[in-house]
């Protein structure tokens, strides 16, 4: 299908759900994309996983009795958030433990629950790899708003965030209070897989999170820039996903993760200073560039 | 003038007791050097003086006040390898994160806190640095940044655990100085080192801590080696009081 065909399709009134599932796509990823640079500098790629499966039994509640899907899976993915948070403090079990423990259960919860509702498998599989149709325009509004107000929050905290990433130890020092910030970054974290996991879909959320944050990584040395160039890459990945999921009847979230996993290998190849290309050239190179002294 | 006053501090980790009775008066100019062997309880410490651990019996006074985190003026350099030096920030950003509990909630940097890092920036000589990822700096200009994280709060009482650690000498004869001029400064410099030579020789005061403090004084009354084989629990003939005896 030709780019003009495809935005035939999208002002194609019989198929009112085209556009609604870009946006929705879009949105998502804009908002992955910058959370997820948090999530990608402190190493949370494990956490990010565990809330995108611990929202599950939450999604299956709503879905059984016919509720919201962005609050129940907004309200199960908090508490299953805090809960790790409360228990990692214990330090004989370490916090990858923990979140092992806790998000297997919710997701297995969500399972059990959505196991009573009829027509289980088919809702199951749009759980999982997500589903483009049927987004009701409430969601649109819910998915919108709180995406804005999401990336307000990460604008009014980043100084916080950014100084408990760097150093735990000076943040509780000059008196930040590190466990709320944990907190209000798991519960931002689950926030923006709520508000994806429709499209994307369970198992794939975490992509959309990890990915683009990755690949801005390998692009850029300085924390602004990244966090615009995610959501960029987001964005564009998810607009280049949706249009060949179309346009070859390919699934949609697949289709979106796929797209950004390119866009990866691709920067992890020839990003200018880190890709493997540049290092290599450099290696190879006469003139060899005095290499970062280490922390020795 | 003292400025910071711990009394009789004692503080428990997990039942054990790993701080008992502490007294220790630091006063404006001084260098102090904090020295114990391996579990002493030095960085446990800084960090009771910091307000960050519960503190069994005692009290800590910063300017005759008890001290809290946010609104006490004493800055704090804490290990090297607590800092995630992998990640993508400038280094005048990073020593503004030095400001952040006085910046607050919801709020960004103004021009004074872009003001007090400039300045504290130019006080450890990386002006010329501070649009420079700090990934691509070598460990004394790493230590620096750590140092002007702390400057930037403006504070009277400096601590640094190990500044040392990993430091080839030259470094360290310039990070010395660098620490000497602060405390000429009007500030009290409290630092932990594994570095006894430098120490005996730079520091106005030593402090030999294990569990509790064994002998506070100047270098120059502290070669009798009695409290030394006492704090590092070493027989007569180590090698550490050899050292002693030649300086």
């Amino acid at each position: 299908m030709s780019i003009p065909e495809f935005i035939a399709d999208l002002t194609n009134p019989d198929l009112a759900f085209l556009p609604k599932a870009l946006l929705i796509a879009v949105m998502s990823s804009v908002v992955c994309g910058v959370v997820g640079c948090y999530v990608v500098l402190r190493g949370m790629a494990f956490i990010g996983d565990a809330v995108a499966h611990a929202v599950f039994p939450g999604l299956a509640v709503a879905f059984v009795l016919q509720g919201s899907l962005v609050v129940g899976g907004a309200v199960a993915g908090v508490v299953t958030a805090v809960l790790v948070a409360v228990f990692a403090q214990n330090r004989r079990i370490k916090e990858d433990s923990v979140i092992g423990v806790f998000y297997v259960a919710s997701f297995a919860l969500g399972v059990v629950i959505i196991s009573q509702a009829p027509g289980y498998a088919g809702s199951l599989q749009q759980f999982l790899f997500g589903s483009i149709t049927g987004v009701p325009d409430e969601d649109l509004y819910t998915a919108a708003v709180i995406g804005l107000l999401l990336l307000a929050a990460v604008l009014l905290l980043h100084q916080q965030f950014v100084t408990v990433s760097l150093d735990r130890e000076l943040a509780r020092a000059v008196g930040l209070r590190v466990f709320w910030l944990d907190i209000a970054l798991y519960v931002l974290v689950t926030i923006a897989i709520v508000i994806s996991v429709r499209t994307i879909g369970n198992i794939l959320v975490l992509a959309l999170l990890v990915t683009p944050a990755a690949t801005a990584r390998l692009l850029t040395d300085r924390l602004g820039v990244m966090m615009l160039l995610a959501p960029a890459i987001g964005g564009s990945g998810a607009v280049v996903g949706l249009y060949l999921s179309w346009s070859y009847d390919l699934p949609v979230g697949g289709t979106i993760v796929l797209v950004l996993a390119g866009v990866f290998l691709t920067a992890w190849t020839f990003a200018p200073r880190h890709g493997l290309v540049a290092k290599r050239w450099r290696r190879g190179g006469l003139e060899e560039s005095p290499a970062p002294v280490s922390a020795a | 003038m003292s400025v910071l006053e711990v009394r009789g501090v004692t503080v428990g980790l997990g039942g054990r007791t790993v701080l008992r009775d502490i007294d220790l008066t630091l006063g404006l100019g001084e260098l102090t050097g904090l020295i114990g062997p391996n579990g002493a309880g030095k960085t446990t410490l800084l960090r009771s003086i910091l307000g960050l651990v519960r503190v069994a019996s005692g009290r800590v006074l910063v300017d005759g006040r008890p001290v809290r985190p946010r609104r006490s003026p004493v800055g704090y350099v804490p290990q090297r390898h607590e800092f995630a030096w992998d990640f993508p920030i400038s280094v005048e950003n990073a020593v503004m994160t030095g400001r952040s509990g006085r910046i607050g909630l919801l709020r960004r940097p103004g021009v004074d806190d872009w003001r007090a890092v400039a300045a504290a920036l130019e006080r450890v000589g990386m002006s010329d640095l501070a649009r420079r990822p700090v990934g691509e700096l070598s460990g004394g200009q790493r230590q620096r940044v750590l140092v002007a994280r702390a400057l930037a709060l403006q504070p009277r009482v400096l601590l640094l655990d190990e500044p040392f650690t990993g430091l080839d000498l030259p470094t360290q004869e310039l990070l010395t100085g660098l620490f000497q001029e602060l405390a000429g400064e009007d500030k009290a410099v409290l630092m932990t080192t594994h570095d006894l030579l430098g120490a005996l020789d730079t520091c106005t005061r030593i402090a030999l801590l294990n569990r509790t403090i064994v002998a506070d004084a100047p270098p120059s009354e502290l070669l009798d080696p009695d409290p030394w084989m006492r704090a590092f629990g070493v027989g007569e003939n180590s090698p550490l009081l050899k050292i002693l005896k030649v300086m």
